[in-house]
């Protein structure tokens, strides 16, 4: 009888359950969930007309259009080149790649208004690489783009470099020696290994690219209707003491993300499980 | 045996690179412009930006730029976001671990939301981040009230830096030891506890050994993004010069007043940081791959 209910619920051996798991419910709860559910608690106070107008504003559609298509653009940049990137420092030698590799994390440990200050001042009309061309960059939406790069770029390296250290040779081997050229191995074996990791680089980097605000402030201008990202109309209508609106937009944001990261882990899945059966 | 023979080194070992076929690597051609353009595209984004931080910086002469490091408001923001820096980390820390041994040691269900929850903050947008605090409180937050009868400041005062930059860095920590104390495994700590050593023991002489690159790893990227945590801070702070402006807020401020050497001799430092962090992070990840 006894050794029936041991085998039923069996003993934890471990110790700290209950101080573990309690603790981290309480920290996320107050720390996270309680500070986040705020945003939907302050949205539910309005009506949902006076909502529905304030988050289809003509200058609030401007910049979620603004920031979902540079979002998106760095993004893509950030597929193809981080992905060249990440190629290069796993297959290639050449010299100082160690301190290369070491420098993709940059934009993970530089503070993003030092990033920012720096690309301003490099692409702006009169900076080192802006005075080569005859158009502007800095204070445009390609400003914009080229900070979102430069804060995405380690995402895309990081998650394929990984998958490409471990994919084995006999792959590549087996391939070749059934008649294969390069760039069918390439192009069929070793792109559908990577296209996951590829896909979560592409959707770190966007979800990041989408709420950037130190990097962008400097380089966008900030010109509404042209060059005003979502997070920065948040901060606009807060330093008006603009909470109903500042919050109606952060409600926008925050449910546009959650789907977005929800659909791409959607996405993820079914590949991952086409790819195992 | 004569003692020289065994002290003798070993011949210096070449390395044999044996010549790859054609079918199993891409034309050499093909090999140079692929490495050239990831060169130059690290060169243009990474590279020339930390380069021109360093230049402007001194663009004005040393004076010029020890003048910007040592002025009393630099100094202020430089101690404040130390002690942010100083609080916010470790409390991370200590959940970072706590979060680990309830998501690894354990089988229940609902980790999965528990893990989704904790990975929150990295999807939400900073500004966001201190948009929620001001909503708590704040003049017209829930305990806006309350904290005003008690007069006690959160928001536009240190506490609200400090939950600010909490919230954008909780995940840090966790992230780095889930994964690991996943793939070690419970047999050490089982052994450990059934040779009769209590949890706190068990903790301390098998656990942390066992984790303490990943948590080190952890450490470095919570404290790199603590210090430069820009968005959520900016909100909450109220830029008070001298007061609530840490480091990244006082960049800002200086840029704008078109004091650029000053704010790129602030931002200079904080670069040498991000390079330290770099160097550390380095040394880990090499450090825990030959263990």
């Amino acid at each position: 009888m006894t050794s029936l209910t041991f085998k039923k619920k069996p003993a934890r051996v471990i110790p700290g359950f209950p101080l573990s798991l309690g603790y981290t419910m309480l920290y996320v709860s107050l720390l996270v969930l309680l500070p986040l559910a705020m945003i939907f608690i302050q949205t539910m106070s309005l009506s949902w007309a006076e909502f529905t107008a304030i988050v289809t504003d003509p200058r609030a559609i401007a910049s979620y259009k603004l920031s979902f298509g540079t979002a998106l653009a760095a993004g893509l940049v950030n597929v193809v080149f981080g992905t060249i990137i990440a190629w290069v420092l796993v297959r290639y030698h050449f010299p100082f790649k160690r301190i290369i590799d070491g420098l993709v994390d940059l934009p993970f440990a530089l503070p993003t208004a030092v990033a920012g200050i720096a690309l301003t001042s490099l692409y702006a009309p009169n900076g080192w690489i802006g005075q080569f061309f005859n158009f502007k960059i800095a204070f445009t939406p390609l400003g914009i783009i080229i900070a979102l790069t430069f804060i995405g770029l380690p995402f895309v390296v990081r998650t394929v470099q990984p998958v490409l250290q471990n994919i084995s040779v006999e792959v590549e081997e087996a391939s070749a020696s059934l008649g294969a050229t390069r760039l069918q191995t390439v192009c069929k074996i070793i792109f559908p290994e990577l296209a996951p990791a590829i896909l979560t680089g592409f959707s770190l980097a966007f979800a990041r690219a989408l709420g950037e605000y130190g990097s962008v402030v400097f380089i966008a201008g900030n010109m509404p209707m042209k060059t005003e990202i979502t997070p920065l109309i948040i901060m606009t209508k807060l330093e008006q003491y603009d909470y109903a609106g500042a919050t109606s937009i952060a409600a926008v944001m925050l449910i546009t993300s959650f789907v977005l990261l929800f659909t791409i882990n959607l996405i993820q899945w079914l590949a991952n499980r086409r790819f195992i059966h | 045996m004569d003692q020289s023979t065994i002290i003798e080194p070993l011949a210096p070992q070449t390395r044999i690179v044996a010549a790859k076929p054609a079918a199993l690597q891409e034309p050499r051609f093909f090999r140079y412009v692929l490495t050239f353009i990831a060169l130059a595209f690290l060169a243009f984004f990474i590279v020339l930006p930390l380069v021109s931080i360093f230049i402007t910086a001194f663009q004005k002469g040393a004076d010029v730029y020890f003048a910007a490091i040592t002025h009393p408001d630099a100094l202020a923001a430089i101690q404040l976001t130390l002690t942010v820096v100083a609080i916010a980390v470790p409390l991370n820390a200590i959940f970072g671990i706590m979060a680990a041994w309830a998501l690894t040691k354990f089988n229940y269900k609902g980790k999965n939301l528990l893990l989704t929850v904790i990975d929150l903050p990295f999807a939400v947008s900073p500004v966001i981040a201190g948009l929620v605090f001001i909503l708590l409180f704040g003049a017209q937050g829930l305990f806006g009230d309350w904290l005003f009868a008690n007069d006690i400041k959160i928001v536009f005062a240190l506490p609200g830096i400090v939950l600010a930059t909490i919230f954008v860095t909780l995940p840090f920590v966790a992230r780095e030891l889930v994964p690991l104390m996943q793939a070690q495994g419970n047999a050490e700590e089982e052994a450990s506890i059934s040779l009769g050593a209590n949890g706190f023991k068990t903790f301390w002489y098998v656990t942390l050994p066992n984790i303490k690159w990943g948590l080190i790893y952890g450490l470095i990227l919570c404290n790199a993004r603590a210090i430069g945590e820009f968005g959520a801070v900016s909100v909450v702070s109220g830029h008070i010069r001298g007061m609530t402006n840490t480091m990244p807020l006082h960049i800002e401020i200086l840029y704008n007043e078109y004091q650029f050497s000053a704010a790129f001799a602030v931002a200079s430092l904080m670069s040498v940081l991000a390079i330290i962090t770099l160097v550390i992070k380095d040394i880990v990840a090499w450090k825990s791959k030959s263990i």
